[in-house]
């Protein structure tokens, strides 16, 4: 668990308390004993400039339209039902501090191409955490190298809630899974999926907008190395080891 | 789309260098104000843009996702992306979202040119 930034409160900028503290790699605590930890404990966090794929701005965004509801309460309200507005085949779980700067969210998801039943065990660090957004960042070994933005605004009168994602496939498993496997498809269904979820929890049957420009187009053929810690063979040969493990603490 | 808290001015100091003096809020919606600025900063005999932190008030994860934007759009120019002035905190920030890595920090102006 990491504690945000700290300085002298007469020097600290003003967003100090929102950002996760630095860490050389993740660790993980307090979290729901259903939650799988694998792939996410020791790991280095890494960015929209450390995968292997094309990198991808994705904008998700649906009009809260007739619901008087400021930004912060929608945020407010996400954060605390973060697992609800997942579908199920996507399952996050926050640690039981929730969604806080340097706080760890795991997460086991179903991939297509992926036996049923076989789900990928990885996480992330919830990188920045305001009263009208949060974000959170990818360790080595999951499928998206990158930052993922969950936010509220006001626009023309209306509360907007976007979910903004700025990431590329970590290695060259994913970047196949990702244009040939379904898996950008899935991706987008997923946080579709979020915001009418989320919309429907304030009464109201939103229509998604999503806008996808691909930032980059180039392979970074440097990162295909990223492969040694790649979530869906990690979990393939240390699921068994796990649960023998889990099953024997109880 | 709420209004950006953000100025950014650009200055040429040679054919080769030009800096963006950014003052105020990085977050997503200072994307029109930064890429404008660095249209102007960036001729046909640019090889490096300096980002000039040292008046910087705050900026969130969006302000960190649009310099990733610009160091793309940057590089493609086949320039280089260096940055001064950021405070103790920022470096921390640059470091945690590991844009470190690809964006030379400086503690001065004079440091960042002596650099090009």
């Amino acid at each position: 668990m990491n504690a945000p930034s700290s300085h002298s409160d007469e020097d600290a900028p003003r967003d100090a308390a929102y950002w996760a503290k630095t860490v050389a790699t993740l660790t993980v605590s307090g979290m729901p004993a259903e939650a799988i930890n694998l792939n996410v404990e020791g790991r280095h966090l890494t960015g929209p400039l450390q995968g292997f794929g094309q990198l991808w701005q994705k904008t998700y965004r649906v009009r809260l339209s007739g619901v008087e509801v400021s930004p912060a309460q929608v945020v407010e309200v996400w954060k605390a039902n973060l697992p609800k507005f997942m579908p199920a085949d996507c399952r996050f779980y926050p640690s039981l501090t929730g969604v806080q700067p340097g706080e760890i969210v795991l997460i086991d998801a179903d991939l297509p191409g992926l036996p049923p039943g076989m789900p990928v065990a990885t996480g992330v660090l919830v990188l920045y955490a305001d009263d009208e957004s949060f974000t959170v960042m990818t360790p080595e070994g999951h499928p998206e190298a990158g930052f993922n933005t969950f936010s509220a605004y006001e626009e023309d009168g209306v509360t907007v809630a976007q979910i903004q994602s700025l990431g590329r496939a970590n290695d060259p498993i994913f970047e196949f899974g990702l244009r040939f496997m379904g898996g950008s498809a899935q991706q987008e269904k997923i946080w579709c999926h979020v915001l009418t979820a989320l919309a429907a929890h304030f009464g109201i049957g939103g229509q998604v907008q999503m806008h996808k420009s691909c930032v980059d187009a180039q392979l970074q053929w440097s990162e295909a190395k990223n492969i040694w810690h790649n979530a869906i063979v990690r979990t393939a040969l240390y699921m068994p080891v796990y649960l023998l493990r889990k099953l024997f603490r109880r | 789309m709420p209004t950006a808290k953000v100025t950014m001015t650009v200055r040429k100091v040679s054919d080769q260098t030009g800096i963006i003096d950014i003052k105020g809020e990085v977050n997503g919606f200072a994307e029109n104000a930064l890429m404008d600025a660095y249209t102007q900063a960036s001729t046909q005999t640019t090889r490096t843009i300096i980002l000039n932190f040292s008046e910087l008030e705050y900026m969130n994860s969006s302000g960190i996702g649009l310099l990733v934007t610009l160091l793309i759009r940057v590089k493609r120019q086949n320039q280089r992306l260096l940055a001064f002035g950021l405070n103790e905190h920022y470096q921390h920030i640059f470091e945690l979202t590991r844009l470190r890595e690809a964006i030379n920090i400086y503690d001065t102006e004079a440091e960042a040119l002596a650099a090009v």
